[in-house]
């Protein structure tokens, strides 16, 4: 089976103040379905613009991006909304929620551009909310639930339309270490779940949990580790990125 | 994503600001109830000028007693009696395209029949009058020469007489006392319903001149018996109106013998002419009103715009949350664009309610008929949709252009 994610070469740069930052300096990665991968790095590393290619929001100036068997780097921005509203569930490090609309509608929002018809996508959002612990507050306005609980909804609409991957950019970046553990257990719980997820983080302890480290460098992965025995995978990176 | 579904999203984001969205669409409101109401007013001004020259016949012309100078002082019109019953003779024989010189003597009475009391106009004529104003009776009889020599004590009236006095009778044989004279009802007019002082023509009672002379109304008024309130002139060709307007004022002045140019003593007036032009002048006022009305709904399309774009950049986290779970830029452009339409579209209809209940208030004080056209509501809304629309159309595009990494670090 082809890996989830499998980029070879892609790179980024934004022009900034009359020079240009590479921002994500010819990364080769893949990325087997199931995996758990942390991504850490200094702040200005790139690990945001990575997250933001592998998710398809962005697209690289060059190399070549192939998700789920789809070469997706040249795909037109229609198609890329099309691949992220069935296969990508995003967590950013704010909790973004729609202000005017209640946890359940929240978490209904990507099954409404999927094209999910009312009934089906309010059944779906309950079960979402559920897993994620809070069936019970889907009513709910957004600044009546707490930080915590309001990354909880984020992590129900990540996770409402069965996507292939995971992202999340520092998903516990805003809160305390107590909730942001409890955080950790919901992605821990999702991967054991098996969903493939890539969490940027700067705590150790997440570092810790995930099956697999990716440490960025000016753009690039200076280092990727394994947590588990399994180290043959590096090599076949290497492998791949070679022309 | 459906239709229906960006319609729901579109009218969430809408109801969030109450307030602010009734304000943006004012200006819709405003150009739209005018256009409603103007157009409606218009066509009932219009309508009710054609039925009052409808009813008046329009190839009438009235002469009345006018004002005369007296020692400097300008007595008020109709106060001096100068009209006479020779005056109407002449311009009968002496004018060629006069078909009818209808002398006119009247005055408000009171009316009793039976044990009923009733006050109104009653006007002593000759048979020609009637043929002047093409006046038919529906029930009954007119005048025979005869009785109008004599001064026969007979009247013809007026359907609101029949009701108001002889409610359930024909009315026709009736007795009917004119200040204390008893009259017999010979006959019973057509309706013409109201006009154009915007009261009941038919509430009038006819008899003949001389007996309004000898035995009604000349006795009270203390005048010369020879006095008239007006002449009805009828013309048989339209088209010489004005011709026959100056020989008619030449041919008065020679026999009231007023020299150069010296004011007259009566005063000759078209109704149909005073009609058009009172009609003309509501048109007009109506179409600058509809101008104004134009200017309000592009301002009210600025407004919306403005306000669409105030709401792009308050919303450009939610736009990019949105491009981040998987909407397509068409379809923030198109939650954007619906909501521009349904601002103007709402406006539209409530400037169109309020339009035509402003038209139906207006009518209803002026009497005339209420003609809300449904045309220039289908129209104005329509053109506040368009509004909407087009000054929607730049707001939805920056929406749909936002980069969603840039809008999602927004704050
Ligand atoms: N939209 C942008 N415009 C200009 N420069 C950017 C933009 N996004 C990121 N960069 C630059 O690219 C580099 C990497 O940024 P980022 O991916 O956000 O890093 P990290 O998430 O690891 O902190 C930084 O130097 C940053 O200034
Ligand atoms: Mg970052």
């Amino acid at each position: 089976m082809q890996p989830l994610v499998r980029t070879v070469g892609i790179s980024k740069s934004y022009p900034s103040g009359g020079t240009i930052v590479r921002a994500v300096s010819n990364v080769s990665l893949a990325i087997e379905h199931g995996e758990f991968v942390a991504i850490r790095g200094r702040s200005g590393s790139g690990k945001s613009t990575l997250m933001n290619l592998l998710g398809l929001l962005d697209r690289p100036d060059s190399g070549t991006y192939t998700f789920n068997g789809q070469e997706v780097a040249m795909l037109s921005e229609d198609g890329r909304a099309t691949v992220r509203s069935h296969d990508i569930g995003f967590i950013f490090q704010q909790p973004a929620l729609l202000p005017r609309a209640t946890a359940l509608e929240n978490v209904e929002l990507p099954l409404i551009y999927a094209g999910i018809s009312p009934s089906r996508r309010r059944r779906t959002a309950r079960d979402a909310l559920d897993r994620v612990g809070l069936g019970d507050r889907g009513h709910h306005w957004p600044n009546q639930l707490s930080g915590g609980e309001q990354q909880r909804v984020v992590i129900a609409r990540a996770t409402v339309n069965d996507p292939a991957l995971i992202l999340a950019d520092e998903p516990t970046g805003s809160l305390d270490s107590a909730t942001g553990n409890e955080i950790l257990s919901l992605f821990e719980a999702l991967h054991h779940d098996g969903r493939t997820i890539i969490v940027v983080t700067h705590a150790t302890e997440v570092a810790n949990r995930a099956r697999r480290l990716i440490t960025l460098h000016d753009g690039q992965i200076v280092e990727d580790s394994s947590a588990s025995s399994d180290n043959l995978r590096p090599a076949a990176l290497a492998m791949d990125s070679l022309p | 994503m459906s239709p229906l579904e960006s319609l729901r999203i579109a009218a969430r984001a809408l109801r969030v600001n109450k307030l602010r969205s009734a304000l943006t669409v004012l200006g819709i409101v405003v150009g739209v109830g005018a256009v409603v109401c103007m157009v409606s007013v218009g066509a009932g001004a219009q309508a009710e000028v054609s039925e009052k020259i409808r009813t008046l016949g329009a190839n009438l012309l009235l002469v009345m007693p006018g004002a005369r100078n007296s020692g400097g002082a300008r007595l008020e019109s109709g106060t001096q009696p100068t009209l006479t019953i020779e005056d109407a003779a002449s311009i009968r024989r002496e004018l060629a395209d006069v078909q009818v010189a209808a002398p006119l003597l009247s005055r408000s009475l009171p009316l009793v029949a039976a044990n009923r009391n009733w006050v109104t106009v009653v006007a002593g004529i000759n048979p020609d009058y009637l043929v002047a104003r093409e006046w038919q009776v529906a029930g009954g009889r007119l005048f025979t020469s005869d009785e109008i020599a004599s001064g026969a004590k007979v009247a013809i009236v007026g359907a609101v007489i029949v009701e108001e006095l002889f409610n359930g009778g024909s009315g026709i044989g009736e007795t009917l006392r004119i200040g204390n004279v008893p009259f017999t009802v010979i006959g019973v007019l057509d309706k013409k319903g109201l006009g154009a002082a915007g009261r009941s023509q038919d509430d009038v009672v006819f008899i003949p001149l001389s007996a309004a002379k000898s035995r009604v109304l000349g006795a009270v008024r203390g005048t010369t018996r020879e006095a008239l309130d007006f002449i009805s002139i009828k013309v048989s060709d339209t088209t010489a109106m004005s011709e026959i307007q100056r020989d008619v004022e030449a041919l008065l002045r020679q026999r009231h013998r007023i020299r150069g140019d010296a004011p007259s003593d009566f005063r000759i007036e078209n109704p149909a002419d005073v009609l058009f032009a009172r009609g003309a002048a509501m048109r007009l006022l109506a179409s600058l009103l509809i101008a104004v009305a134009a200017v309000s709904l592009v301002v009210g399309g600025i407004s919306i715009m403005n306000i669409m774009l105030v709401s792009v950049t308050e919303r450009t986290r939610e736009i990019g949350l949105r491009i981040a779970v998987g909407a397509r830029r068409r379809e923030i452009r198109w939650q954007f664009l619906i909501e521009a339409a349904i601002l103007a579209l709402v406006g539209g209809l409530v400037g169109a309610f309020l339009g035509a209940a402003a038209a139906v208030a207006i009518a209803w004080k002026a009497g005339w008929p209420v003609l809300i056209s449904p045309w220039a509501i289908v129209l104005a809304c329509g053109f506040a949709g368009f509004i909407g629309i087009s000054f929607g159309l730049y707001p939805a595009h920056r929406a749909a252009r936002l980069d969603p990494i840039v809008a999602l670090r927004f704050e």
